[in-house]
């Protein structure tokens, strides 16, 4: 009985990696074919962030089941502390794959610092007041970053809150971040292959924590803290371990996005509440708790509104439409019961077939 | 059960992704045979088309900027298929919405480059231009932006710039003030928009700018986008400064706060603005005595005389019903210079979009545009217009030019 268990747990896992690469291999047949529009390529490097982004995001509200609302602020500490590293060295280090490489790195490093700083005040509370808590440290990240001026010459570095001519740089140095214009200049090293590795790495990261002894521990402090305290499951651990991995994975996809486009500024947009709200329609969409789900979604949701160009001005209407219409049919109760009929009547045509 | 699911949704994922292959497939074939059949019968002057691409926010809070400069895209485009195109060519023209990001700018500038488009006219906003000027480069497709204002926006070749750079109007500001001595006890107090990239650029060239003017800046207030409906403190403080100048690189809505908030605590110095003042006579419940000698330097004055100017307003009200702002006119005006180098470069639309973008870069160097922001424009090399600013004061209640 045990077996059987694993291995149904094993090939639905499998099925998940298989997704993505079965997907990446298309696409990238496709790609040669050059049967692939330009929108779609340009797509490809945001669509892998966008999943990353999600899977990330799951493990925190749907493993270990925090509302989270302040996801985007890691993703734009680990877009910034890579960009910045990026210009720094982007003539020390001219081999654009090590410079990436260690941008990654870097990034991901910085999120999860942050996400253990944040965690220890926030993780004390519980439900709604945790997600307004983790919103305002969302927004508290961005602004931050939209007064910071920092710049570069031979004496080293110079920063400044106030603006760029304060930082007193000496002729030939380079202002870095210069507030809220952000970062501009900043190599263009992300590739869908990069991407796909990424997203499976953050899968396998993702998976095997929630299938390890770990994982069964945040689970258990998710269903029932008091029952989890009992037999002794240190639930500060393992809730601050959850936080940090998701926040570390979040910085890994800002990564991806600052080196994907010229310019890095922190709007309200990319890397605000808004954001953060969008990458939560993700995970509620696919599923709480369902890693396939987050990543089917982010791929849906993030194509759909580029597919619908075609529709000018009533793009963003038929997308708000479409995605009330799949949350009613996926989540309400009536939806449910509809979803029942139609297994059911698939299944009778296939026991009549049979 | 679950197993079939899924097939199911990897199955809609890769028909998706396929559609997306076919359509931009059957939109390649038709290119082709709109390309071929322009080939066979050039004499035929409908079936080929110069395609004209523009980009800019028209939903979410920046949407003012990219619905004017859509419209104005429009108008332009129809005046010169009326008048028998370019070249004998007409111009196709759409219009994607970037929603002031970045990474959206990029989908809308993809979405175009698969309708075939040869030239570009944008991004409205500066971000986003910056962006996109990137992949421009790496195509080597012709962009002019009406309203990106950062300096980076025109950083490489192949594109330029309608309007004036941050920096320069900053500096132009400087100049103009010392020069004429505005500022009567020699001391300018500055309130800048901190979280804004347009006021900060200006600010920042001013700055720089005023060190070689007679005049010195005594005082410096910051607001940000979150803290700008409350301008109480900065007003106290450049009071307090006794700057007999005021000088607020920022737009209409947040200068109309400020002049009220001057009127109540009885400052009254010189105000002195920017481009982003053209339509603070239009703002609800805005008491327009108080903007009464406000100057500022501007490309596009809506009330002029001026012929072309006069043929555009009407023309744009008769459309949109209301007013065109500098955005409208920056980018009427883009798509008169796309013409003036396409004509000069002698180009037809069978060209390849490097070819096209080329051509046109070189023949960039020779023309001299008139237009609505202003007479005799050229471009050097670099993509920055050289054209004198217009000084524009608020006279009885009228935008006068001086």
């Amino acid at each position: 009985m045990k077996t059987r268990n694993l291995s149904k747990l094993t090939k639905s896992n499998f099925i998940t990696y298989g997704i993505v690469i079965a997907a990446y291999i298309i696409v990238e047949i496709f790609l040669r074919a050059g049967m692939v529009s330009s929108l779609l390529e340009g797509l490809l490097v945001p669509l892998c962030m966008y999943v990353i982004l999600a899977v990330s995001l799951n493990l925190t509200v749907g493993i270990s089941g925090e509302l989270s609302l302040g996801h985007a602020g890691f993703m734009c500490v680990g877009a910034f502390s890579s960009a910045i590293f990026s210009k720094c060295m982007e003539t020390v280090l001219p081999v654009a794959g090590i410079r990436f490489f260690l941008a990654i790195l870097i990034g991901t490093a910085f999120a999860a610092l942050f996400g253990v700083l944040i965690g220890i005040p926030v993780l004390r509370l519980k439900g709604d007041y945790l997600a307004i808590v983790t919103l305002a440290f969302g927004e508290i990240i961005k602004n931050v970053v939209n007064v910071v001026f920092l710049g570069r010459d031979s004496r080293g570095f110079h920063i400044s809150t106030k603006d760029s001519i304060s930082l007193g740089l000496e002729k030939g140095g380079e202002v870095i971040i210069k507030g809220p214009q952000g970062i501009t200049g900043t190599p263009k090293d992300s590739t869908f292959l990069i991407g796909v590795i990424l997203i499976l790495i953050t899968l396998f990261v993702v998976i095997n924590l929630i299938n390890s002894r770990t994982g069964r521990a945040i689970m258990a402090i998710r269903d029932n803290r008091i029952a989890a305290e009992s037999v002794g499951i240190s639930v500060t651990k393992y809730k601050l371990l959850a936080f940090s991995v998701s926040a570390a994975l979040a910085g890994t996809a800002g990564v991806l996005y600052a080196h994907n486009l010229s310019t890095l500024t922190a709007l309200p947009k990319n890397f605000g509440y808004n954001m953060s709200i969008t990458i939560l329609v993700f995970v509620v969409l696919g599923g709480i708790g369902n890693i396939r789900g987050s990543v089917i979604a982010a791929v849906v949701l993030t194509l759909l509104p580029e597919l619908l160009r075609s529709l000018n001005d009533y793009r963003m209407l038929i997308y708000a439409i479409i995605l009330i219409v799949t949350m009613i049919f996926t989540s309400s109760p009536g939806g449910r019961e509809i979803q029942e009929r139609i297994k059911l009547f698939f299944k009778k045509k296939k026991t009549k077939e049979a | 059960m679950k197993k079939a699911l899924s097939l199911l949704l990897v199955g809609a994922m890769t028909l998706s992704l396929a559609a997306c292959g076919n359509s931009s497939d059957s939109a390649a074939t038709e290119e082709n045979t709109a390309a071929e059949s322009a080939g066979t019968e050039s004499e035929a002057d409908g079936e080929a088309a110069f395609k004209i691409g523009g980009i800019g926010p028209i939903t979410g809070g920046a949407a003012i900027y990219g619905t004017a400069v859509q419209g104005g895209i429009q108008i332009a485009v129809d005046e010169i298929n009326e008048a028998g195109g370019i070249n004998g060519y007409q111009i196709a023209y759409q219009f994607q919405d970037d929603e002031h990001d970045a990474e959206k700018a990029i989908n809308a500038y993809n979405t175009l480059k698969d309708w075939g488009m040869q030239a570009l006219v944008g991004t409205t906003t500066s971000a986003p231009c910056i962006a996109v000027v990137e992949e421009t480069h790496n195509d080597n497709m012709f962009q002019i932006t009406p309203s990106g204002t950062a300096v980076e926006c025109v950083q490489y070749d192949n594109a330029f710039r309608m309007c004036f750079s941050d920096p320069t109007q900053g500096t132009e500001s400087a100049k103009y003030i010392g020069e004429n001595g505005m500022a009567e006890n020699e001391k300018v107090a500055v309130i800048y928009d901190s979280s804004d990239v347009y006021s900060t650029g200006i600010y920042e060239a001013f700055a720089a700018e005023a060190e070689n003017q007679p005049f010195e800046i005594v005082s410096v207030e910051a607001f940000t986008a979150d803290s700008k409906t409350d301008f109480s403190v900065q007003v106290q403080k450049s009071k307090d400064s006794g700057a007999d100048l005021l000088f607020m690189p920022f737009y209409y809505t947040e200068a109309a706060l400020v002049l009220a908030e001057c009127n109540k605590q009885g400052y009254e110095p010189v105000f002195f603005g920017c481009d982003g003042m053209d339509g603070i006579l239009g703002v609800e419940n805005f008491d327009v005595a108080l903007a009464e000698g406000l100057t500022f330097l501007a490309p596009f004055v809506a009330k002029s005389e001026d012929e072309m100017v006069q043929n555009f307003v009407s023309k744009y009200e008769a459309a949109y019903g209301e007013t065109p702002n500098q955005f409208a006119a920056d980018a009427y005006d883009s798509v008169y210079v796309v013409k003036a180098a396409l004509e000069a470069a002698g180009a037809t639309p069978d060209m390849s979009v490097s070819d096209l973008c080329d051509a046109m870069v070189e023949a960039m160097s020779s023309v001299t545009y008139d237009g609505v922001t202003g007479k005799s424009i050229t471009w050097s090399a670099d993509g920055e217009p050289n054209k004198a600013p217009l000084v524009v004061q608020v006279v009885n209640g009228e935008y006068t030019e001086l």
